[in-house]
Order: C-alpha cells, then sequence, then structure tokens
C-alpha cells in the first residue's frame, strides 16, 4: 500500500490520534500556565526565590523523556494522567522564565509612573506589568508548545494518547504490513499539530497584544 | 538660607520640617535636615547641581521615598505616615521619562485615575477632552493615539493632563522639559506658565537649568551641595543678592542680563508714545530682555510699546530700560522676605 492509499483508508482513525495528541497538549500546557504564570508573579523581583524556582523546573527539562515517562509510572500508573503530569513539567520552565523575564524587563519608569500616579501593588501587577511582559510570556507558552508536541509522541511509551502509539507500533514491526507508512503518519501528524499550533499562538500573540506595543 | 516668614500652617500647601533621607548602604544623608515651606498656588522650582537631592526631596513630599526623618504636612495635615497610594491621589506627579503606558491609548492613560476612582464612563471621557484641550492636544485627534504614535513634546504634555486627572490641588514635576530640543521647551514653559494661571496649582518643580528656574518660579529653593537648600527666594532676589558664593557662581555670569527677562513692558511705568508710525512696536506682555533684544537687532534706542485693548501705546528708551532695571534690582532688596512674585495664598 503507497502512503497515498494508506491515508485514504486510514484517515479516520489517523484524525482521530491527531486530534487526542493536540489536546492533550494542549491541556499540559494549560495546566503549566496556570501553574507558571503566578509563581512567576510571585518570585519575580526576588533574586534568590526566582533563581531557585528556576533551577528546580529548568533540571526536570534535563530528565530524558522516556525516562521520566517511566518514573511516572508508579505514581500516576498508566494512561492519560502520566502523560499529562510529564508534559507539564516540561511545559513549566520555559512559561515561567519567560514570565519572570517579562515582568522584570518592564521599564522602571513605568512602574514609577504608576506608583506616583497612586496605583496599589495589585493595580500595577494587573493594567501595567503582566499587560507589558504578556507578549513575553507568551512566547515561552508557545515555545513549551512546540517543544511538548514532540515529547507527547512519546507518551506512547506509558500508553498515553496520541501519535506515540502509531510511531511506536510501527517501529516495533519494522518490515510488517504498514509499519513505515505508520512511523511516517505519526511523524507528519505531529509536524502538522507544532505547526498548526504555533499559527495559532501567533495569531492569538496578534489579537492580545495592544496596538501600542506590537512590534 | 533665608527663613521663611511665619504663616499661619494652613496657609502652607506644602511644609516640609527637618526632613532627612540617608539611603540603606549609605554613609551621607542625601537630603539632610530640610525645611521648605510651598504657598497654595506657587511654584517653586528645586535647583542645584546633580545628585544634590532634588529628586530625592520632591518624591518624600508623595512618598515614593519614605524620609528617615523629619515631618511632611501637605495642606495642614500630617502625611508622614498615612496611607501611601491614597495620598498620591492628592498629588499629581510628572517624571521625566514622562512613563506614559505604551499599551494604553493616550486617552486611557489620561483616564485611569478617575477610572480607579469609580468615576462613570461618560464623566471620564468629558474629562479625557477637557484635559487634552487643557494641554493644547486637539481631543478628537489624540484620544485614541498609543504614546508611541506622539512626539517627546506631545508626549510630555500627555504627562502632564494625566497628572492633572484626579484634580489633585498639588502637583510634583522632575525635569519634565529635560528631554526636550530648546524651542519646544520654550513653548511648553511659556505654556506651562499660561496653564498654571488658568489652574492655580501648587506646584514643585524641578530643574538643574537655572535659566528654566528663573523663568518658571515664584520662588527658587538652590540646593547647596552638602544636601541643604543654600537660598530659597524669588528669583528676583536670588539674582541681586546671591546668599553665597556657592549660588553666585551656580546661577552664574550674567545674572543682570537674566533679571531683564522677569520684567514685563506692561509693568513699567512709561511715558506716552507719539508718532506710533514712525517706530517699532512691541507686545505689552514681552519683558524688558525681549525689549532689549529687539532694540539690538533693529539698531534703534526707542520702541513703541503697545498697549492692551484700547490703551494708548507707550514709548520705552534704551535708557528708561536701564533704569528700570536698576530700579527693580534695588527694589527687591527692599521687598518684604519671602514674599513670592505672584499667586500668592489670598
Ligand atoms: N535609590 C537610591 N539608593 C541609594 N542612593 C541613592 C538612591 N537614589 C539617589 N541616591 C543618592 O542620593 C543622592 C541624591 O540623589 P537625587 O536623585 O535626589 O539627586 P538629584 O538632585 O535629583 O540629581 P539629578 O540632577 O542628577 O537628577 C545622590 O548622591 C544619589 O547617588
Ligand atoms: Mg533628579
Amino acid at each position: 500500500m503507497t502512503f497515498i492509499e494508506y491515508l485514504l483508508e486510514r484517515w479516520p482513525e489517523l484524525t482521530e490520534l491527531t486530534l487526542l495528541h493536540a489536546q492533550v497538549v494542549l491541556i499540559a500546557i494549560g495546566v503549566a500556565t496556570v501553574i507558571s504564570v503566578p509563581v512567576g508573579v510571585a518570585v519575580h523581583g526576588r533574586d534568590r526565590a526566582s533563581r531557585i524556582v528556576l533551577s528546580i523546573t529548568g533540571a526536570a527539562l534535563t530528565i530524558p523523556s522516556f525516562a521520566l515517562f517511566g518514573l511516572l509510572i508508579p505514581i500516576f500508573g498508566l494512561g492519560v494522567l502520566p502523560t499529562i503530569a510529564a508534559l507539564v513539567l516540561y511545559a513549566i520552565f520555559p512559561i515561567l522564565r519567560n514570565t519572570v523575564t517579562g515582568l522584570e524587563s518592564v521599564d522602571p519608569a513605568m512602574i514609577d509612573a504608576g506608583q506616583g500616579m497612586g496605583l496599589s501593588p495589585g493595580q500595577r501587577l494587573r493594567l501595567v506589568r503582566l499587560p507589558l511582559a504578556w507578549p513575553v510570556v507568551l512566547t515561552g507558552i508557545r515555545v513549551s508548545t512546540i517543544m511538548v508536541v514532540a515529547i507527547a509522541a512519546i507518551a506512547a511509551a506509558v500508553h498515553g494518547p496520541g501519535l506515540g502509539k502509531l510511531i511506536f507500533g510501527g517501529l516495533a514491526r519494522m518490515g510488517g504490513a504498514n509499519a513505515l507508512n505508520d512511523v511516517l503518519a505519526g511523524v507528519v501528524g505531529v509536524i502538522i499539530i507544532a505547526l498548526v499550533l504555533d499559527i495559532a499562538f501567533l495569531v492569538l500573540a496578534r489579537l492580545t497584544t495592544s496596538r501600542g506595543v506590537r512590534v | 538660607m533665608s527663613e521663611p516668614v511665619p504663616h499661619g500652617r494652613d496657609q502652607m500647601m506644602i511644609r516640609l520640617e527637618r526632613i532627612s533621607k540617608r539611603y540603606p548602604g549609605q554613609s551621607a544623608d542625601a537630603v539632610a535636615e530640610l525645611n521648605l515651606d510651598v504657598k497654595q498656588g506657587e511654584i517653586v522650582v528645586l535647583v542645584g547641581p546633580s545628585g544634590c537631592g532634588k529628586t530625592t526631596t520632591l518624591r518624600m513630599i508623595n512618598r515614593l521615598v519614605q524620609p528617615s526623618q523629619g515631618r511632611i504636612y501637605l495642606d495642614g495635615e500630617d502625611v508622614t505616615q498615612i496611607d501611601a497610594t491614597r495620598l498620591r491621589r492628592r498629588i499629581g506627579y510628572v517624571i521625566q521619562q514622562v512613563g506614559l503606558f505604551p499599551h494604553m491609548t493616550v486617552g486611557r492613560n489620561v483616564g485611569l485615575i478617575p477610572k480607579i476612582l469609580g468615576q462613570d464612563g461618560q464623566q471620564i471621557a468629558e474629562r479625557v477632552d477637557e484635559l487634552l484641550a487643557l494641554v493644547g492636544l486637539n481631543p478628537d485627534q489624540y484620544r485614541e493615539r498609543y504614546p508611541r504614535e506622539l512626539s517627546g513634546g506631545q508626549q510630555q504634555r500627555v504627562g502632564v493632563a494625566r497628572a492633572l486627572a484626579a484634580d489633585p490641588p498639588v502637583m510634583l514635576m522632575d525635569e519634565p522639559f529635560g528631554a526636550i530640543d530648546p524651542i519646544t521647551r520654550e513653548r511648553l514653559q511659556d505654556e506651562f506658565l499660561s496653564l498654571q494661571q488658568r489652574i492655580g496649582k501648587t506646584i514643585v518643580f524641578v530643574t538643574h537649568d537655572i535659566q528654566e528656574a528663573i523663568k518658571l518660579g515664584d520662588r527658587i529653593a538652590i540646593f547647596g551641595p552638602d544636601s541643604t537648600i543654600a537660598q530659597y527666594d524669588t528669583p528676583e532676589r536670588i539674582l541681586a543678592h546671591p546668599a553665597d558664593d556657592f549660588v553666585r557662581s551656580f546661577v552664574g555670569a550674567g545674572a543682570a542680563v537674566r533679571s531683564l527677562g522677569l520684567l514685563h513692558l506692561r509693568d513699567l511705568p512709561l511715558p506716552a508714545c507719539e508718532r506710533v508710525e514712525d517706530r517699532r512696536t512691541i507686545s505689552e506682555d514681552a519683558t524688558l530682555y525681549d525689549a532689549l533684544d529687539a532694540m539690538l537687532q533693529a539698531g534703534v534706542d526707542e520702541l513703541a510699546v503697545a498697549g492692551a485693548g484700547d490703551a494708548p501705546p507707550r514709548l520705552l528708551r534704551w535708557a528708561d530700560a536701564i533704569r528700570a532695571r536698576e530700579r527693580a534690582a534695588t527694589g527687591s532688596e527692599r521687598a518684604a522676605t519671602g514674599s513670592a512674585r505672584s499667586g500668592e495664598a489670598p
């Protein structure tokens, strides 16, 4: 069977796997964002605290993904849960780092003006710091997303959902019927998800960034 | 320094009482035991060399810098310990870098504090338009622009409009025209003075340009190198009678010429002018400086001074101009100490 014939025959299943893959990525990114942004807000401007937090979350990135999935089995078992947990762990660092950097790189004159005109610390954060840091935060989320799309394929090792199933299955049966097509379809699917999400984030950035600070 | 005349405390809009600031880890005070009284409606200019504590003093008034010692009174109330955020909403603040929020339109920048104070949308929109018009920007043209779509001078005007938004009785301005080219700066200074005529705020203004201080200040506080005030007086008296060598050198050569800029033709006793059509004419709003400049330029020694409205023109002769300045210099010597040039509390 040629790759084209394979695609024509299997597309309902391929679509489903692709959507599951994207879904698991987006859930993980959502969770990671909800964790990272508040932590970034809490530690920014405090040298020691941000260094500690960034070292710990940065270290997580150095764990080989295959090993990490394996290590999570005793805690979360198999399936969706360990997949999301591992992806969250990887996704935190870029978002957290960009949140801290974004908040800290706001022009001190802005903060000064805000404080001088009588904005409370909460108002300065909400009205000045966060909106000005937002494009940088969003870039962090985007980087995390692209990274996690690829890592999610490894989740097949813990029976996670997504395109990893095709890739791992195909690799295990190399030489067998459709083995190469499976691997190819999985890889192409991962690339398509990455591209689509990347574009989606660029559009989101444009829609959510004020015209006054857009580059 | 010359002690301000004892007024009732309630006449003083701002009173700094022996305030000092020592920044953490520093061995010397940035500001030492400083006293300063600012009357309601007057412009006080803090001037002095770099690092002498002007900004520190200004920022202690709205408690962006917490004084190490001393008391601050605003309109008779001791504000040294009250909630700083609430205090700052009663005080307009304009910084040199302007500090407009780049992600907000001009309208939102100006309307931010009214919004936080809970005014409704209609009210805020009207206030924003009123303020933009006040600082000389057409609201329809500028309301929806972002700060980066404005020139430096326009940004500075928006900064002033924003500081005025909550109609604070007091304005603090830290080198607001510092980063602006000389020609625009002069125009902004003129506009600033005519704006102040209309709004009558109590203003503390920081600059390191003595020329600007002389032009704008009802009183000038010259900061000495030891973080204290070397002289606090009207521009006329500082030019005519510098308190010490430091002030003399800071005011610099040309003090006599500069003082010409303080005398307005309308205030001078001048004879009526005949044969106006043969003479060059100058507005009575001009200063003696402008008049002598015009005479030198035209190579004449007489000018007709146009009166306001139907008032007949008057004659200014070179020799009379020189005498007028002389009289002003010796007159200010006898003037009551500490009296401001204009804008005194009623
Ligand atoms: N946050 C700070 N921490 C430590 N020292 C400071 C701080 N801010 C100012 N200083 C010091 O306090 C002194 C007064 O500073 P200030 O900014 O008030 O001077 P200035 O008169 O406004 O000078 P300039 O004309 O250059 O603006 C300076 O010696 C300065 O180095
Ligand atoms: Mg300064």
